[in-house]
């Protein structure tokens, strides 16, 4: 282990980095699992369904595992959420279906829907077999264009509707940010390779991995000839800070330093600072600080802009990086990065405060030092593949109605490059809804 | 402080709580702990003759539902399988140091005079304050002729009955099989033949489940499965009902009850008590939790009766019977409403469901201020209670009396091809 470094791989064991990357919510045991469902009141018109984006029958699925039924419960989940397994360790549930679980009301203790939907979903997945047939074979053949939850949801239907699919990647592995953009301990154990093979075992999909829109590939050879095309190509751009010193070496993407420990398989090649700040507010904030941490970094601090509540990082993603020994910051606005010897060695920050409701910052600056910093300030849909394509782009991103449809015939859209929240969750059931609606489009043409 | 001993057909305890005749009186270590932890006495496991019987392994079966363990208990063992020179010196042993409590002998031998003439003076010398009738086992001693193949047949209740009061002083409990259509005819048969008291209600036969890998009802001996004996929490209602009809009905009621059947806690114990019963047996929630359940039952039982003004026992022993009557004496024009807190709601729709599926259409579902909102619409609503049952926030939904006139039972009701008209019925 090298310590002189202020940027350098290898701080811990790795003994100790493989417990620090090792799932980080074990499952539930089938007995907790079982005391667990027993809690729920299997709602009528239950709430929690309605907060889930995908629409899990959520009651019914938690019932099923009371009963002893997992098989079913697991087919009940899948089939509104092929990533079932993924959306259960992801998923920030509470803000989403433990939210709304009326025994908060009740007790201030939600069910752990999460962890159940785990329970049934490992279970199947465990017996590598999907609860799905393919319908008969409709002959025809959809491109779909990034193989994120977005694209092999859509890919998943289309496939049990009797479509054969090829679904295009820019990377070398499938499965989109679950591969590449969420902290290793949410997914361990390769969880989301093991997700993709659950995923296309269905059969009738085939992967083009390193294939690019733009590069390899234009959206008019793909409708030329493919039946139909949809794009899940997700965020390709990541926003700047816009201040100076970011060009400095030790200046980082959140998301480029997240890649690279999730294709690292030991941990013990990525390098990491002594002093590291994250600049953000969001879900990849947290994962990099904390994962910094677990690498070793002696001080992450996390710096916000504003109030804890406006961070789109749970309460328990913020208390998750806090347990980690990750300080954080918030009102604070990063001014400018300085260095040493073409280096980074500080960042200074303006102190703000909400003044008419707006946010202001005039209570002076402050100066962390630091040896790496992390941007985390947002991540953007680039249109520049679509440019020359009559896809409409809306605030930034492709403007699809209700059903997934962009504005160009034969060509659907979701996930993050379309408008909306940007989950997991949200992204498996736009794929779902696209799918729904290429058959139904792809139905009508055929009649 | 209440005072919470007993006299019950001239047998004392310092409480009314007795343990059963049941595997956890099968012997003085059991009973002797039981006796420590507080027990008010003791039924002692099943006498019969020797040689003794034979268990089976594997004995007992159990119902779960929704998590909870043991809401009912089936077992298929017999009585005592230990010699009757054994039991007899343990009674005996136990009685001589612990005189203030109740040790009561169970007795089932075959329905033969000789029989019951020939064991009856071998407990009397243990110095027990009394003997209950095992008439009531509805597994195995009934294959044999005895058990609830006597209690079933009013004739041999009586008839041994009245060779028990013949043979012995000691004071006789006959103990009461529910395995029968009317409860009141073995309990007539027992006041004919003499008896000092019943208990009741022995357990109820039944196949508590079925082994579905092995195909046979549980517990599965060997490949196979018999009916056995079914107790605890889930025949409470079976049990209270026959205690309330022989504690109402004018010639019975004069029998001093023990009341059995799925007694888990203070409050339990409390409606046995209001439902006719002097002393109290208990077997499946010792089972389940050992000896010390006692504590709680003794303590519970004594602030209840502070709080509600009662000092002994003998003033809590019957109070519901009075309000205990036939479906056609209740007031035809009494209503209550179900009425919902909004406040305490939590949204799980259970109301809405259970009255929308299966009951009046009596709670609307709705959204107010988008949030889940559910009322009860009076017209429709018959006061049946369901949705008070089904939702899970204690208090939530109560049932509110609506104002009435007068009295109108289904004697006099209109509607009734038999009714009586005042007139008439003079």
């Amino acid at each position: 282990m090298d310590h002189s470094q202020s940027i350098a791989a290898n701080r811990l064991p790795p003994d100790v980095l493989a417990r620090n990357f090792s799932d980080a919510h074990p499952p539930l045991t089938a007995a907790q699992a079982v005391i667990e469902a027993d809690r729920c009141y299997f709602c009528y018109d239950a709430p929690c369904i309605e907060a889930c984006p995908t629409g899990i029958n959520i009651p019914g699925f938690i019932k099923k595992i009371s009963s002893g039924n997992v098989s079913g419960s697991a087919r009940t989940i899948l089939e509104s959420n092929i990533f079932g397994g993924s959306c259960a360790r992801v998923c920030p549930t509470e803000i989403l279906c433990e939210d709304k679980c009326v025994r908060n009301t009740q007790e201030d203790r939600p069910l752990q829907i999460g962890a159940l939907q785990r329970h049934a979903t490992d279970w199947q997945m465990q017996k590598m077999k999907q609860p799905f047939a393919r319908a008969p074979l409709t002959g025809k053949r959809v491109a779909v264009i990034g193989a994120g939850p977005a694209g092999l949801s859509c890919a998943h239907r289309l496939a049990v509707h009797g479509y054969d699919v090829t679904v295009f990647d820019a990377r070398p592995k499938a499965g989109g940010l679950n591969e590449y953009g969420v902290a290793a301990y949410k997914l361990a154990d390769e969880f989301a390779q093991k997700e993709v093979d659950f995923v296309m075992s269905i059969g009738g999909i085939t992967i083009e991995a390193d294939m690019k829109l733009g590069r390899d590939m234009t959206l008019a050879s793909l409708k030329a000839e493919f039946d139909a095309v949809f794009l899940g190509i997700g965020h390709a751009g990541v926003r700047a800070l816009g201040i100076t010193g970011e060009h400095l070496d030790g200046v980082r993407n959140a998301v480029d330093f997240i890649e690279e420990l999730r294709s690292s398989p030991t941990k013990s090649d990525v390098a990491v600072g002594r002093r590291v700040v994250v600049i953000g507010g969001g879900n990849t904030a947290i994962d990099a600080a904390v994962q910094a941490k677990r690498l070793g970094a002696e001080e992450v601090t996390l710096v916000y802009r504003r109030a804890a509540d406006n961070m789109s990082a749970t309460t328990v993603e913020q208390e998750w990086a806090q347990t980690n020994n990750v300080t954080l910051r918030y009102w604070s606005a990063p001014v400018r990065i300085d260095g040493d010897g073409g280096k980074i060695s500080s960042i200074t920050f303006a102190r703000g405060l909400l003044k008419d409701g707006r946010p202001v910052y005039e209570l002076g600056e402050y100066t962390l030092a630091a040896d790496m910093l992390l941007k985390a300030v947002g991540q953007l849909f680039l249109p520049d593949p679509l440019v020359d394509d009559e896809i409409l782009i809306e605030d930034g991103r492709i403007k699809v109605d209700a059903e997934g449809r962009t504005t160009m015939r034969g060509v659907y859209a979701g996930g993050d490059c379309t408008a909306g929240e940007d989950l997991t969750v949200a992204a498996v059931r736009d794929g779902r809804n696209a799918a729904e609606a290429i058959n139904a489009d792809l139905m009508m043409v055929g009649n | 402080m209440a005072d919470l001993s007993i006299n019950i057909a001239g047998i004392c305890s310092p409480n009314p709580f007795w343990l059963a005749s049941a595997p956890p009186t099968d012997k003085e270590y059991n009973v002797r702990r039981a006796l420590e932890a507080g027990w008010g006495g003791v039924v002692w496991k099943t006498l019969g003759e020797d040689p003794p019987v034979v268990n089976v392994s594997s004995r007992y079966g159990a119902t779960r539902y929704n998590g909870q363990r043991m809401a009912g208990l089936n077992n298929i063992e017999l009585i005592t399988d230990r010699p009757l020179a054994v039991n007899l010196a343990e009674i005996k042993a136990v009685k001589k140091d612990y005189p203030d409590r109740a040790i009561i002998v169970s007795i089932m031998v075959p329905c033969v005079e000789e029989s019951w003439k020939r064991i009856l003076p071998l407990v009397e010398e243990t110095g027990a304050d009394g003997i209950e009738l095992n008439f009531g086992c509805p597994h195995g001693m009934s294959e044999r002729n005895m058990g609830s193949a006597v209690g079933q047949v009013p004739e041999y209740v009586e008839m041994v009955t009245r060779w028990c009061k013949q043979y012995t002083r000691m004071p006789v409990i006959v103990k009461l099989t529910p395995n029968i259509t009317n409860i009141l005819n073995p309990a007539r048969a027992a006041l004919r033949g003499g008896a000092d008291a019943v208990s009741l209600i022995n357990t109820i036969q039944s196949v508590v489940g079925v082994d579905l890998d092995a195909m046979a009802p549980m517990p599965v001996v060997g490949g196979l499965g018999t009916h056995g004996g079914y107790c605890g929490p889930a025949v409470k209602p079976i049990a209270l009902r026959m205690l309330g009809e022989i504690a109402r009905t004018p010639d019975t009621s004069v029998l001093p009850i023990s009341g059995i059947g799925g007694i888990s806690n203070w409050r339990d114990a409390a409606e046995f008590l209001v439902m006719g019963a002097t002393s109290l047996q208990v077997c499946t929630a010792a089972m389940h939790y050992g000896f010390r359940i006692v504590e709680d039952m003794i303590d519970g039982l004594s602030h209840w009766m502070d709080e509600k003004g009662f000092e002994t026992i003998a003033d809590v022993t019957g109070r519901a019977i009075p309000n205990f009557v036939n479906w056609n004496q209740l007031n035809l024009k009494f209503k209550t409403l179900a009425a919902i807190d909004q406040d305490s709601c939590i949204k799980c729709g259970l109301c809405h469901i259970a009255c929308e599926d299966t009951s009046h259409q009596a709670i609307s579902k709705s959204l107010l201020n988008n949030e889940r909102h559910y009322e009860v619409i009076e017209e429709e609503c018959v006061g049946c209670n369901l949705c008070a049952h089904v939702c899970p926030v204690d208090d939530c939904i109560t049932m509110v009396p609506q104002p009435f006139d007068g009295v109108q039972t289904w004697t006099e009701h209109p509607n009734n091809p038999m009714r009586k008209l005042p007139a008439e019925a003079g």
